[in-house]
């Protein structure tokens, strides 16, 4: 019923490879703001939080060009890289970037419920048995925040497969090299003929995304049959 | 143990500053509910700082403003038994007994886990998810898990008031077991008199922020005897009972005592309330009462408008209370002696 052409393929790939790049980056680095915003006494945070949080309600287009300001060949950080001979812009690690982006916040939003959820007084009685803040944050907090860390992941690798306007700026729209299934999707929509191979990519979009959201309903009920809070 | 508190503490709506040193091994703190017991123990564990002030213990600096030190709550060896067991969800039972122990260094273990959990009868519950333990076992478990990282002060935050009134008091023989063979120095908070009886030797009246008096618990309880609707509580500790005439007969220090027989015969700790005792000036013929001990007056004392008198009886000591009048008329003076009539039903097990 479905035919896709060798480009759709690479699209599909490509998708999955950026969606899960950004993800697992972006895990550590989530999990350790949402630990500053919920459990540190550090002044600033509501700045922090705002910085965390202003690519939810920014428009990705505008994320988009903000990045390749700052990562192009004339931005800051776009010519220091430059000088390493790295380019981002216009490959698929500027894909992975945007789409870091745009879910981070997404990622910290639900780790940081987990956490808050976390009974104070359990980190008292660990700190009273003489555990330092680190060991309290492996033994104690990161399991009891299990379910939200991987609640948030999937959030963040559904958002970062959806991720459009960021990434159609600072990556480009390269078949093969850039192009991931909403890019694709939107070439067959330009393009006369296009409407079925559209349709057939938005299905294969619309599986995944799905499959995602199951695989996350059973490890979240396994991990909360294992340890229940 | 020697414990020196000197601490001031601002809060928006309540200010408190605590001064005192003990050298107790078991102290209690006792006050009313927002009386800043709580707000003492946290300063003392390090998880709330105070604005000012000094806490030694042994000799050693735990917090100094003056001298900036402030040791960190995982490096005072101070452990808390808080009201909830507050047990952690995601391990067993096991895991949560050993978790002080594993991150105390070798040299600083001071009891062994396996003699800990045959004093505190956990053997059935080390697989245990801690989410099925009853309250009882969960505070049995809180305490072994405390116990084990060896504190140097043990202490204990209403540890007894999230439980049942019968299951209260089967914890307490756990309690003292664990203080007696472990040699663990106790700073228990406790809004009840009873508990501070049982378990302390010395206690710190704390009121509105303050510490209002440091006195002995027995002086306590006759201090608050007053106040309270059951009047002063009679303790009893009592071994083995045998049987007869369809009651129980324990052996209290010379004396016998008739107790109902569905107390049950094991030994125990029972309590008898002050007014329960009806005095009589000479050995009435015949009493429905089954005890009639014949004691001789200790003393007597007024407090906030009622009468205790203390009385001996051979060994023993009980403390009855009588309206102002019945004093005149019994002409109870010290030395006098006298009969004490108590209904076998009058007493009841504490464990």
């Amino acid at each position: 019923m479905f035919e896709f052409s060798p480009n759709d393929y690479q699209a599909m790939a490509l998708s999955a490879k950026v969606a899960i790049t950004a993800t697992v980056i972006s895990l550590p680095f989530g999990y350790a703001a949402a630990y500053v915003l919920v459990f540190s006494r550090l002044r600033g945070k509501a700045v922090l939080d705002g910085v965390v949080n202003l690519p939810l309600v920014v428009p990705p287009v505008v994320v988009g060009y903000l990045l390749l300001l700052f990562l192009g060949e004339q931005g800051w950080a776009g010519a220091l890289l430059r000088q390493f001979d790295v380019r981002i812009v216009f490959t698929w690690w500027a894909a992975v970037i945007a789409s870091l982006v745009v879910g981070f916040p997404l990622l910290v939003r639900s780790i940081r419920i987990g956490m808050e959820g976390i009974d104070e007084r359990l980190l008292h009685a660990s700190r009273t048995l003489g555990a330092p803040w680190y060991d309290t944050l492996t033994t104690i907090i990161l399991p009891l925040s299990g379910r939200s860390i991987m609640a948030g992941a999937t959030l963040m690798f559904a958002r970062s497969l959806g991720e459009f306007g960021a990434t159609i700026i600072i990556a480009g729209n390269i078949p093969g090299l850039t192009q991931t299934i909403p890019l694709a999707i939107y070439d067959y929509t330009n393009t006369p003929g296009g409407d079925s191979m559209a349709l057939s990519l938005c299905f294969v979009s619309v599986a995944i995304s799905f499959a995602v959201l199951l695989v996350n309903e059973s490890l979240v009920k396994r991990f909360s049959r294992q340890r229940r809070p | 143990m020697k414990l020196s508190v000197s601490l001031q503490k601002r809060f928006s709506d309540f200010d408190c500053s605590f001064d005192f040193t003990t050298h107790a091994n078991r102290v209690g703190i006792f006050g009313g509910s927002g009386s800043g017991k709580s707000t003492l123990v946290h300063m003392l564990a390090g998880l709330v700082q105070p604005d000012s002030g000094v806490i030694e213990l042994d000799g050693k600096v735990l917090f100094d403003s003056k001298a900036t030190i402030s040791v960190p709550t995982e490096r005072r060896r101070i452990g808390v038994v808080f009201q909830q067991a507050h047990l952690f969800p995601h391990m067993s039972a096991l895991s949560n007994l050993l978790y002080g122990y594993r991150r105390t260094p070798a040299t600083q273990r001071q009891i062994k886990p396996e003699a800990l959990i045959k004093v505190l009868n956990l053997e059935d519950l080390l697989e245990r998810n801690v989410n099925t333990l009853s309250g009882g076992e969960r505070q049995r478990v809180a305490l072994g898990r405390a116990v084990l990282s060896s504190p140097r002060l043990l202490l204990m935050d209403e540890p007894l008031s999230s439980l049942d009134e019968g299951l209260k008091f089967q914890i307490i023989p756990y309690l003292l077991a664990v203080f007696k063979d472990f040699q663990v120095p106790v700073l228990l908070v406790s809004h009840s008199t009873n508990e501070i009886r049982l378990m302390t030797e010395e206690v710190i009246v704390v009121h509105k922020g303050r510490v209002s008096e440091q006195i002995d618990p027995e002086t306590l309880a006759r201090q608050r005897m007053g106040r309270r609707r059951a009047g002063y509580i009679n303790l009893f500790n009592l071994q083995e009972a045998k049987p007869q005439d369809g009651l129980l007969a324990f052996d209290w220090e010379g004396n016998r005592l008739l107790l109902s027989s569905g107390l049950g015969p094991e030994p125990g700790m029972f309590e008898l309330s002050s007014k329960d005792i009806m005095l009589f000036k000479k050995h009435p013929e015949a009493t429905s009462a089954r005890n009639l001990i014949p004691c001789r007056v200790g003393g007597i004392f007024d407090m906030e408008g009622r009468s205790g008198v203390e009385l001996h009886c051979n060994k023993g000591q009980l403390i009855a209370q009588v309206a102002q009048k019945a004093i005149e008329d019994l002409d109870i003076v010290p030395g006098r002696e006298i009969f004490a009539a108590i209904k076998s039903s009058a007493f009841r097990r504490l464990y």
